[in-house]
């Protein structure tokens, strides 16, 4: 099926079938690679993007159930005044490390202080277990997203 | 300094970061370096590159998986050559064992990131790499202004005149400097003449790494390519018996399926089409003998051969004798399971074949053995190779083999265009090379003092060397899985450790994050902790009066004993444990606390200390400590792949547990002062945490849990 979607503000008119999940249409089709691949079954975060804002696991998001909502990115999250100061806290605080999970990090952690800009511990515990980090950078995804709340 | 286009010929992929104001570096990563010289690019070694327009290219000897060296290389050189961090383009190396040789792992190869061996190896020939080119740039300064070298010096990517105004940059110079001489010796900076090293500086690839520019191996994409999922026989060892593609092909978007001898591909336009026909395929296998292995068939064969006699690693005073005359004797057995190492990034490798050549992108620790894996199975010259290295997204010793490589090469081989071959999670945990399970037997004998004045370790468990480096495993002693276990920074008289080598029938095994000082810190720590129960003394005082003989390591214990409040009484529930360590050429001590709770166990908090030798950035000391401690702890508590049938019991996140930020405690780690050389940093934290946990979980329970994981343990024991 043909499918027009709106990524980073950008039309993108893609042909695929309609239970594609959105990670493959981005990563292989748009050529949008800084979505990753990390599981397939939404328990790992790598993939993570935003539907209106909102922080969702696009490899179980089928392209049909899209519509008409805003995708963005991490391409385009910086964009944002929530994205660019998680962008810019976690490069002051050397967060990343082999920098594969951090696309995801980086997109939840926007979502999360968009929506809560004073999160408690709990709140960033919630917004944050679904992203795992293989290198253990979580000490530093913590003082970082309260550094960019700080900011918001 | 202006920054042109990246330098260098061949930048397949490369890329470039645009400057997003003077917080952030930018630097770039421009692809892979291509051997042989560009005219007008001044080159003294393989590691500095200038070109005519003032562009500093820096050739990374080791790889970027996440332990910081594409910072701390460039601070090494930087040093030495007086440029902006912010202004050098880095290049992955090409593969040239010659060029990039590092001696401490040079019968592993010789280019090879892992060991933690990046900044001790790096640390003397990148300041001397630098130094060399700016001794250069500063002779070809003197010459065309006809003034003695030792009048001028180098800022900030400039040669300057001291008594005049005169000045040349980096570039203007370039031409003259290539023409001279290199110098056989320079002088490097003492360390207090540093203005980089030392200092806590920030990574260079963390823009990058925060709007999805940085380049992994999954991200490549090649013009024409196409897409494959990997379909490996599920047992070890099995073959292909016969593939029935009917329903795989019917899938929209699925090309072709390609059989290897040991797995089959099935190659669409996308990833998403190839992973459902490789659900959709129906394979038979020859499965083999492998299909009779269960984990008690391991276990046993593990078992029995820690009964018998095994190769020496050390032998120390007479130990026999030693135990005769000893008051008390204690004897333990540990267990550690199999483990994968779950990358991030899965598994995958692209490759364009041809008939004649093979071109091959992927992220990998070593990249001359992908030459050598391509030529096994194509006969190729190596000129006919290339290697197009990426980020790792994380390597942990899975990146240190090229079992990718030559299935990825057969499967390129079948197939018209470029194609990149991807294993799913299920697949990458199910097709791993394992850590192995060990098994080890360890006693002491204790004199009226409770000192142990006898002491045998005897080690079973895979050779991972044999199979990697025959060289290395001689007189029937694996060095990487008695590391640590010969080597303790204890005072033992008499002691003697044996090696019994067991292959762990069909299973293959490999490097894992710590390598042999995880499994052998994990046994020692623990039984020392025994031993200090055993005499009713405080574990921490224990330790201090064995370590006589080793002030660095007792300097730590102190250290991350003192920072942790040690001593002081913890609530019901809770236990503290210690750890300490000399691996990788510097020393740790760790301590973690717990809480048990329903026979759940959480770690609260992890002080770490450690004594690195000379610090390059304490910003990537703190990092990978924290990291690293992480990582064991995940292996600690759930870390455990289990076989059945001759397969992998366990297949995605969820029944292969990670530790999640939820879960995961604060780690403190204090950097001891130090003028001794660089040690390794990036498997420390992980090799030395699991005793200092499961030291904590005895403390809190009075249980001693000497298999892992701790898993379901403590809750079986409140059960029973």
């Amino acid at each position: 099926m043909v499918v027009r979607l709106n990524i980073n503000d950008a039309t993108h008119t893609v042909d695929a079938p309609g239970d594609m999940p959105l990670l493959w249409v981005l990563r292989d089709l748009i050529g949008l690679t800084g979505t990753k691949f990390g599981c397939g079954i939404a328990q790992c975060g790598a993939c993570t993007v935003h539907l209106d804002g909102a922080a969702v696991r696009s490899c179980v998001l089928p392209i049909a159930a899209v519509g008409d909502k805003r995708v963005t990115t991490i391409e385009g999250i910086g964009t944002t005044p929530a994205g660019r100061k998680i962008q810019r806290a976690w490069c002051d605080l050397d967060v990343v490390q082999c920098g594969y999970c951090q696309s995801g990090q980086v997109m939840a952690a926007a979502a999360l202080i968009a929506s809560n800009p004073n999160p408690s511990e709990d709140d960033i515990n919630a917004a944050m277990t679904g992203n795992i980090c293989r290198c253990g950078t979580y000490n530093r995804i913590r003082v970082a997203i309260k550094r960019a709340a700080g900011e918001v | 300094m202006t920054f042109a286009a990246a330098a260098g010929g061949g930048l397949l992929l490369g890329f470039k970061v645009p400057a997003r104001g003077d917080e952030v570096p930018s630097f770039s990563i421009g692809g892979n370096a291509i051997e042989g010289l560009q005219p007008g690019v001044f080159a003294p070694n393989a590691f500095v590159q200038i070109d005519r327009a003032g562009i500093v290219t820096l050739v990374m000897p080791k790889v970027e998986m996440g332990q910081g060296v594409y910072t701390s290389i460039p601070m090494l050189i930087a040093e030495e050559l007086e440029v902006s961090l912010s202004n050098v383009t880095l290049e992955h190396a090409p593969p040239n064992e010659k060029l990039f040789f590092d001696p401490l792992v040079g019968p592993l190869g010789g280019q090879l990131t892992g060991g933690s061996t990046s900044i001790r190896y790096a640390w003397e020939p990148m300041r001397r790499a630098g130094a060399t080119a700016r001794v250069l740039l500063v002779t070809a300064a003197a010459q065309r202004w006809n003034v003695d070298p030792a009048s001028c010096y180098a800022e900030q990517g400039e040669i300057l005149h001291r008594s005049s105004d005169r000045r040349a940059s980096y570039g203007q110079l370039a031409d003259a400097a290539a023409k001279l001489p290199v110098p056989k010796a320079v002088t490097l900076k003492m360390p207090e003449q540093f203005k980089l090293i030392g200092r806590p500086v920030k990574r260079l690839d963390s823009q990058s790494k925060v709007d999805g520019a940085a380049q992994f191996g999954l991200d490549v994409r090649v013009p024409g390519m196409v897409y494959a999922v990997i379909v490996n026989s599920p047992v070890f060892g099995g073959t292909v018996a016969s593939v029935d593609g009917t329903a795989a092909m019917k899938v929209p978007g699925v090309r072709q399926i390609v059989r290897a001898a040991s797995a089959v591909a099935v190659v669409g336009d996308h990833t998403w089409a190839a992973k459902l026909g490789a659900a959709a395929l129906v394979v038979k296998w020859n499965e083999g003998d492998g299909a009779n292995v269960s984990m008690q068939d391991i276990v046993t064969d593990l078992a029995k051969a820690a009964e018998r006699d095994g190769a020496l690693a050390r032998q120390d005073g007479d130990d026999a004798k030693a135990f005769e005359s000893s008051r008390t004797r204690v004897d333990a057995v540990y267990q550690q399971p199999f483990l994968a190492h779950a990358t991030m990034e899965p598994v995958n490798c692209t490759v364009h074949m041809r008939p004649d050549r093979c071109e091959i992108w992927l992220g990998t620790q070593v990249p001359a053995h992908v030459v050598d894996a391509v030529q096994r199975v194509t006969g190729f010259a190596r000129e006919k190779i290339v290697v197009h290295n990426q980020l790792l997204g994380g390597g942990f010793g899975r990146r240190l083999e090229t079992d990718m490589v030559e299935l990825v090469v057969k499967v390129g081989k079948q197939v018209g265009a470029p194609v990149k071959v991807v294993w799913t999670r299920e697949e990458d945990i199910q097709h791993d090379i394992y850590r192995p399970y060990y098994y080890d037997k360890i006693s002491a004998g204790l004199d009226a003092n409770g000192k142990p004045v006898a002491w045998q370790h005897r080690i079973a468990g895979s050779s991972v060397m044999a199979r990697f480096a025959p060289s290395v495993f001689k007189d029937g002693v694996d060095p990487d899985a008695v590391e640590v276990a010969s080597d303790l920074p204890y005072d033992l008289p008499n002691q003697r450790v044996e090696y019994v080598r067991v292959e762990p029938r069909h299973v293959p095994t490999g490097f894992w994050r710590g390598v042999g000082s995880t499994r052998g810190t994990f046994v020692v720590e623990s039984f020392i902790d025994e031993l200090a129960t055993q005499t009713k003394t405080d574990p921490v005082a224990y330790r201090r009066a064995l370590l006589g003989k080793s002030p660095r390591a007792l300097n730590v214990l102190d250290t991350a004993t003192k920072a942790a409040g040690w001593g002081a009484p913890r609530p019901i529930g809770q236990g503290r444990g210690v750890s300490v360590m000399h691996a990788f050429g510097s020393f740790f001590s760790i301590v973690a606390d717990v809480e048990v709770d329903n026979g759940e166990v959480t770690v609260k908090r992890v002080v770490c200390a450690v004594d690195c030798g000379m610090v390059v950035n304490p910003n990537t000391i703190e990092a990978q400590m924290q990291g690293g401690v992480i990582f064991g702890i995940t292996a600690a508590l759930y870390g455990e792949i289990t076989i059945r049938d001759g397969r992998v019991e366990q297949s995605n996140f969820t029944d292969y547990r990670m530790l999640r930020i939820d879960q995961a405690p604060p780690v403190d780690v204090h950097i001891v002062k130090s003028a001794e050389a660089p040690g390794g940093i990036g498997e420390g934290g992980t090799a030395a945490v699991a005793a200092a946990v499961t030291n904590a979980i005895f403390a809190a329970t009075g249980k001693r849990l000497r298999r892992l994981p701790v898993g379901d343990q403590v809750k079986d024991a409140d059960e029973a």
